[in-house]
């Protein structure tokens, strides 16, 4: 049976070129890049160009870059760094300022510091189709805000948020105020699709993670903006200029930084993505009744297609289209070791039922033609079928 | 994702006794307060005993296999040999489920004992 992958957002496979990057890294160049010898300072100089490579793709100071072990430490630095390391300084407990629709590794460290009375916390609400309206952000702020969080695009439904115009926004109350505001963004799915250019956004930290763009698992980095202090929270050597302690993920970094080249050399695929996610969309439109697009229609990642089938439940789903090669993701409560539904159609005024209908389909550079054909050939059938079987769905399929 | 028996999945699959009841003599309908999915059982009683049940289900490969599942083990038996069934008995047929799946086989003994009440209650009536 051929195996078709259409959940891209959760990770893809590394690239070859990548892989081949990394492959010296492992067998001949293996020093650490804190040792004095020349094993060393061959990793120490494969490091220093991997931090170039990605300050120049950020258009940032290479110091201004932390190599991390992915998009989930950059996020917990990102926010437990500023919040910690400031602190002690303000009169007031700080005032963070995020959204109900971040990732956990957002949410849950604002909840993390919220329990632990070391913060507290705004969650901005969006509209139904996820958008954050930058208006609130100012309506939220206050004399002790410290922080703002908000995610460039969202892993679910695909919706981008106004980044740029938020820091923009950010920087100008920055003028008028002793204690500055500092402005975070997780970027995790945004690096192939968006720009990601730090001055252009206004922001002071940014989270990205390797395995969301042809890169390695277990690999990030923070953008720390120069003159923006945070507290380590890994203890232990001098690495990463005294903010991450441990011995360097070389290979990691350096898959990392060749997967980022990559980014930028292979632009021109993007249309294509974004042509087939338009036939996937339309196909489904056209082909099935009673569903609904979640996210943003027109602001979104060019390679999502996220759906609420009504009546039904996503994991039903999506083992169904499993069993016929085809994989993608679902926030049905059912799918989740939790049983909450997703918290992202949640916070876009979706009721628990219609949430338990979702299903994300995010394509990739080896998405072909023939593999939305071979989905939309598939899933009106599922869709039927299942609906049969629901209390719900009787009358749409006129059992 | 969760790992199912092959015998999950197959009633997963193919469901037996699927589809609604013309003219049942008890309907159990039960919604599930954990993830919100509803099952609904359909019987017909002779001489005590379950003679046709059918289902429908909104929810997961577990709530969908397991309630095809139910519906074999109980056709044929009498009321009170349905009653003893429990959602363990359920589990064991199915060759185990997850953990956290476990409810969704509470529900489909939840909704079988609301399809004998109501047959009860209807022929208490008569
Ligand atoms: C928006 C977003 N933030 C953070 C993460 C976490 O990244 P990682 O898997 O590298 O820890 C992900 C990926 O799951 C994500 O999509
Ligand atoms: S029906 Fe929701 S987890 Fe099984």
């Amino acid at each position: 049976m051929k195996r078709i992958y259409l959940d891209y957002a959760a990770t893809g496979p590394t690239k070859p070129e990548v892989l081949k990057a990394m492959e010296p890294f492992f067998l001949q160049k293996f020093g650490n890049p804190s040792s004095l010898h020349s094993f060393g300072q061959e990793t120490r100089a494969a490091l220093d160009k991997a931090r170039g490579q990605v300050a120049k793709f950020l258009n940032c100071k290479s110091g201004e870059i932390l190599f991390t072990s992915g998009g989930t430490e950059s996020d917990n630095l990102a926010i437990l760094g500023v919040v910690f390391e400031y602190y002690h300084q303000a009169k007031n407990k700080p005032h963070i300022i995020t959204s109900s629709v971040e990732h956990h590794a957002v949410l849950h460290t604002c909840q993390y510091l919220e329990k632990k009375s070391e913060a507290e916390v705004t969650y901005i609400k969006t509209d139904n189709r996820g958008l954050i309206n930058p208006e609130d952000i100012k309506k939220a702020m206050k004399p002790n805000t410290l922080l703002v969080s908000i995610m460039y695009a969202n892993n679910e439904i695909g919706t981008v948020e106004p980044i740029r115009e938020i820091g923009k926004y950010i920087e100008k109350v920055n003028k008028d105020r002793d204690n500055k505001v500092y402005f975070h963004t997780d970027a995790v799915q945004a690096i192939e699709y968006l720009n990601c250019d730090v001055k252009y956004l206004h922001v002071d930290l940014l989270s990205l993670s390797a395995h969301k763009f042809g890169g390695p698992k277990g690999v990030g980095a923070l953008f720390v903006k120069e003159g923006t202090a945070i507290k380590r929270l890994i203890h232990g050597g001098d690495q990463e200029y005294h903010r991450r302690a441990g011995t360097e993920n070389v290979p990691g970094i350096v898959g990392l930084a060749k997967a980022i080249e990559l980014v930028v050399r292979d632009k021109s695929k993007n249309e294509k993505i974004r042509k087939l996610r338009d036939k996937l969309i339309q196909g489904i439109g056209k082909k099935i009744p009673d569903v609904i697009l979640t996210g943003d229609p027109k602001n979104r990642l060019l390679n999502n297609a996220s759906f609420c089938f009504n009546f039904i439940e996503g994991e039903s789903i999506l083992i169904n289209l499993d069993l016929q090669g085809v994989a993608v993701s679902t926030g049905s409560a059912c799918s989740s070791g939790s049983l909450d539904p997703s918290h992202v159609l949640i916070a876009c005024g979706f009721d628990h039922q219609t949430a338990q209908g979702s299903l994300r389909f995010t394509l990739g550079e080896q998405t072909t033609k023939e593999d939305i054909d071979y989905v939309l050939s598939i899933l009106p059938d599922i869709v039927k079928k299942l609906r049969k079987m629901s209390p719900f769905g009787r009358k749409n399929v006129g059992v | 994702m969760w790992e199912y028996s092959q015998k999950l999945l197959d009633h997963f699959k193919n469901p037996r006794n699927l589809g609604k009841m013309e003219n049942p003599d008890g309907v159990g309908r039960e919604g599930n307060p954990t993830c919100g999915d509803v099952m609904e059982l359909f019987i017909k009683v002779k001489d005590n005993r379950i003679v046709d049940i059918k289902f429908l289900t909104f929810g997961c490969v577990a709530a969908i296999g397991i309630s095809s599942i139910l519906t074999e083990v109980v056709k044929g038996k009498t009321l009170e040999e349905a009653r003893k069934i429990t959602a363990s008995d359920l589990v064991k047929e199915a060759g185990d489920v997850p953990p956290v799946k476990y409810h969704c086989s509470v529900l489909g003994i939840q909704a079988l004992n609301g399809a004998i009440e109501d047959y009860k209650k209807r022929n208490k009536q008569k």
